[in-house]
């Protein structure tokens, strides 16, 4: 344990490093002309037009609900698409009048279970959600919210209820890529694979967001499995769709990275690093092929990671413990992100940065609880089983 | 979603996505960022604090701003130098109007330099350089923070304060809107002697008491006695100064009226003070011209001749109350009152013994010559009365006659 000292003051060594571009020297700009910022072209983008005459109608009638909620849901829509977390912000902010109510309507119930969910109170969420499920038991948005949080939370006999109240009002795809997603997480990985396949072959003409989401889940079923060329198929469909998506690109590229792939990560994500998770990947792939960008990539995430914690968030706890092991390799750290994390979330990725955590740090019983979650859960993980026996042949060897 | 089908096509095309991402896991975490380098709206408040004078920078994102007050003056997309220059004045504004700092009770005055710009990891802000001017070196400086609370909850202010050399952080938002840091350890022995000092310095630089006491302490190198022999007309006939043979007498007499004058202000600069009782400050201040007048008066027409204490009590009285004002003026700790109560009256009476001290052996030497008693006791007197006069007609019907 000699090294604990040494890894704490490192990392607040590379905290304080980190603050500092944020206090680079400020600047006038040398004309009138120069541009700053871009938002979205009220002037010309029908969507930004669209987004603001919402949110007019709100600004006219802030004590309107319908209009509040109007504006609210599609602040949510842009959080889908564009990942902006600020859009999260503007929901609430038109849902005040209701958002403190014990019992608000139910609408807003759903709602401020997602604004809820994304600061990670998920108890409250879910409360809500349940609450506007018992006063309406066809409200698709609840049911799709509720499997999201309970998936995360390892609740797996809830989470197939909720597929199951979601299944009669959703596009059969939807349905079976509900259930699908639960039965890959516990043991019926084969099953589950091949449910997808049928599904996407018996639909074809679903909207292309089920398709990806039924591909993605697809590949990443069959990577599990160790079924390699049948989930680079299922990346690739999914990414021949066609539409940009974070969550996607990630983990493609967290799979080539497993492949030894890197090079081709590099290409993948080229310009695509304003997304935090993805320039984790352009980080991590530029340190293992030692590409010039490594430390540049290497400089920005830390930035955002130190920005994300002055204000106290922690929601990127696995992206950040990801990257003290892999690329800062502060070993000690990535642990204790990795554990707070998974106290939070439980999802594969989750336990699955715990155990490399853990093996790395040579301290396994720290990595109990995923280990726990890998033993109940039944999951199939080509991935993890090897991580699981080596943690336990160090616990069990000489200290 | 059959739900969808009646609206627009942007909609029911728009809706599956959120769907497909709630069901995908997480859209907070894994949806974070598309387009650009995304995070929630934070603004970063960098403060120094060096003696009353808080200084620093705020910096406040292009892309709040614009949806606060709209930058985007021809909506294509692409906010400009020029555009944001433009709005100098509302952006201070706004500024101006979501932050405000206290140092120990006492607002300060906040003000905005031309701004600059400056990248942060999600972009471009705006950089107000802020310069805050408090009534004095803050223990406790409060900082009430409200930015974007009502367009974004999520917004959030992070501070950075720096202090007698330790620099501190804090998250400022609508989730403690109102936050308070002890820059210093509030010395209570330091506190002590400064308002005793400001209690020297005001006796010092409040004429209206210093002419009182002297318009009483002239004479008391002396008695009056009655002129002639005959004891029942010396009431009816004026009385004369004479110089008294010892200087025991003389200290006797200032004693009595020094320390009646004492008694008297203290009472009410505390009841004052304690808000026990509230007088109008016009009345006071012109109470008090009116009572220097009165008391030079009677060196020259003496109508009051041995019960000068009685005068410097009751006079005294109103004296308090322009004592508690200036406390009050000077910022009055809450956790510390009796302290400054207590400091500041000492600090009033070490400057009034001062002033005693520097009078008393000159006008005990002088006593018997002609021109202390027609110079100093008459001419003063009468030069007192005069000034006080003055300052009655401009307390009493608001007038400025002598040049302040």
């Amino acid at each position: 344990m000699s090294g604990f000292p040494f890894a704490r003051l490192s990392a607040l060594s590379l905290t304080l490093l980190s603050a500092l571009p944020a206090e680079a020297a400020p600047f006038v700009p040398a004309s009138d002309s120069q541009v700053l910022a871009t938002v979205p072209a009220r002037a010309t983008d029908p969507r930004a037009r669209e987004l603001l005459a919402l949110r007019q109608a709100w600004l006219r009638a802030p004590q309107e609900l319908e209009a509040a909620v109007a504006y609210a849901r599609r602040c949510f829509e842009e959080v889908a698409a564009e990942g902006d977390p600020r859009f999260v912000g503007h929901a609430q902010a038109a849902l005040k009048p209701w958002f403190g109510l014990p019992d608000p309507p139910v609408q807003v119930r759903v709602l401020r279970a997602q604004i809820l969910q994304f600061d990670h109170q998920f108890a409250a969420a879910l409360a809500d959600l349940d609450a506007a499920l018992r006063l309406q038991s066809d409200n698709a948005d609840a049911w799709a919210w509720r499997t999201a949080i309970l998936m995360v939370q390892a609740d797996y006999a809830e989470a197939r209820r909720s597929c199951a109240g979601l299944a009669p009002l959703a596009t059969p795809l939807i349905a079976a890529a509900c259930r699908a997603q639960v039965d890959a997480t516990t043991g019926q990985a084969a099953a589950a694979a091949t449910a997808l396949r049928t599904a996407l072959a018996l639909q074809p003409g679903a909207s292309a967001e089920a398709r990806l989401w039924a591909f993605t889940r697809l590949a990443e079923t069959e990577e599990r499995r160790g079924d390699y060329p049948a989930a680079e198929a299922a990346f690739r469909a999914a990414l021949a769709l066609g539409l940009p998506d974070v969550y996607l690109q990630a983990a493609y590229a967290d799979f080539l990275l497993d492949r030894s792939r890197a090079a081709e990560v590099l290409a993948l994500l080229k310009d695509r690093g304003r997304a935090d998770v993805l320039l984790l990947r352009l980080a991590l792939a530029a340190k293992a092929t030692g590409d010039a960008s490594a430390s540049v990539h290497a400089q920005a995430l830390a930035a955002r990671f130190a920005a994300a914690r002055q204000r106290g968030d922690t929601s990127h706890q696995k992206e950040e413990s990801r990257f003290a092991l892999g690329v800062q390799g502060d070993t000690l750290r990535a642990l204790q992100l990795a554990q707070q994390n998974f106290a939070v979330q439980k999802e594969p990725a989750d336990a699955r940065i715990l155990l490399e955590a853990a093996l790395a740090a040579r301290l396994p019983a720290a990595a109990q609880p995923a280990l726990d979650w890998l033993a109940a859960s039944g999951i199939e993980s080509v991935a993890m089983q090897p991580l699981a026996k080596a943690l336990a042949a160090l616990s069990k060897g000489p200290r | 979603m059959s739900r969808n089908r009646s609206r627009s096509r942007s909609r029911s095309r728009s809706r599956p996505l959120a769907w497909w991402c709630a069901l995908l896991a997480l859209c907070g975490l894994l949806l974070a960022g598309n387009a650009a380098a995304h995070k929630p709206s934070d603004s970063y408040l960098t403060l120094a604090a060096k003696g009353a004078v808080i200084s620093g920078r705020w910096d406040i994102a292009l892309r709040d701003l614009d949806l606060a007050i709209g930058l985007d003056a021809d909506g294509d997309g692409r906010i400009t130098w020029g555009e944001l220059r433009a709005r100098h004045a509302d952006i201070a504004n706004l500024a101006t109007a979501h932050l405000a700092l206290r140092a120990d009770g006492q607002a300060c005055t906040l003000a905005v330099g031309p701004q600059q710009v400056d990248e942060h990891t999600d972009g471009a802000y705006s950089v107000l350089p802020l310069t805050a001017t408090c009534p004095g070196a803050p223990v406790v400086l409060e900082l009430a923070y409200s930015l974007f609370a009502d367009i974004d909850p999520q917004h959030r202010g992070l501070l950075s304060l720096a202090a007698h050399g330790a620099t501190r952080a804090a998250i400022l938002g609508p989730q403690a809107p109102l936050q308070r840091f002890e820059l210093a350890q509030v010395n209570h022995w330091r506190q002590f002697i400064d308002y005793a000092a400001d209690g020297v310095w005001h006796i010092w630089i409040g004429f209206d008491h210093i002419l009182f006491l002297l318009a009483l302490l002239l004479p008391a190198v002396g008695t009056w006695v009655a002129r002639g022999a005959g004891g029942a007309r010396a009431v009816t006939q004026r009385a004369a100064w004479q110089p008294v043979p010892r200087l025991g007498a003389a200290v006797w007499e200032v004693l009595r009226i020094v320390t009646a004058f004492t008694l008297a202000h203290s009472i009410t600069l505390s009841l004052a003070t304690l808000g026990w009782v509230a007088l109008p400050s016009r009345l006071v201040e012109s109470t008090i011209a009116a009572s220097v007048v009165l008391a030079a008066l009677n060196n020259v027409f003496p109508f009051f001749q041995g019960r000068r204490w009685v005068v410097a009590f009751g006079f005294g009285l109103v004296h308090g109350f322009g004592f508690a004002s200036v406390l009050a003026d000077l910022g009055l700790p809450r956790d510390a009152l009796a302290l400054a109560l207590v400091g500041f009256n000492l600090g009033v009476e070490a400057g009034q013994l001062a002033i005693v001290a520097a009078f008393l052996p000159l006008a005990f030497v002088l006593r018997r010559s002609v021109f202390y008693r027609r110079v100093v006791l008459w001419g003063g007197s009468l030069a007192i009365a005069a000034v006080a006069a003055a300052w009655f007609v401009e307390r009493a019907f608001d007038l400025q006659l002598l040049a302040s």
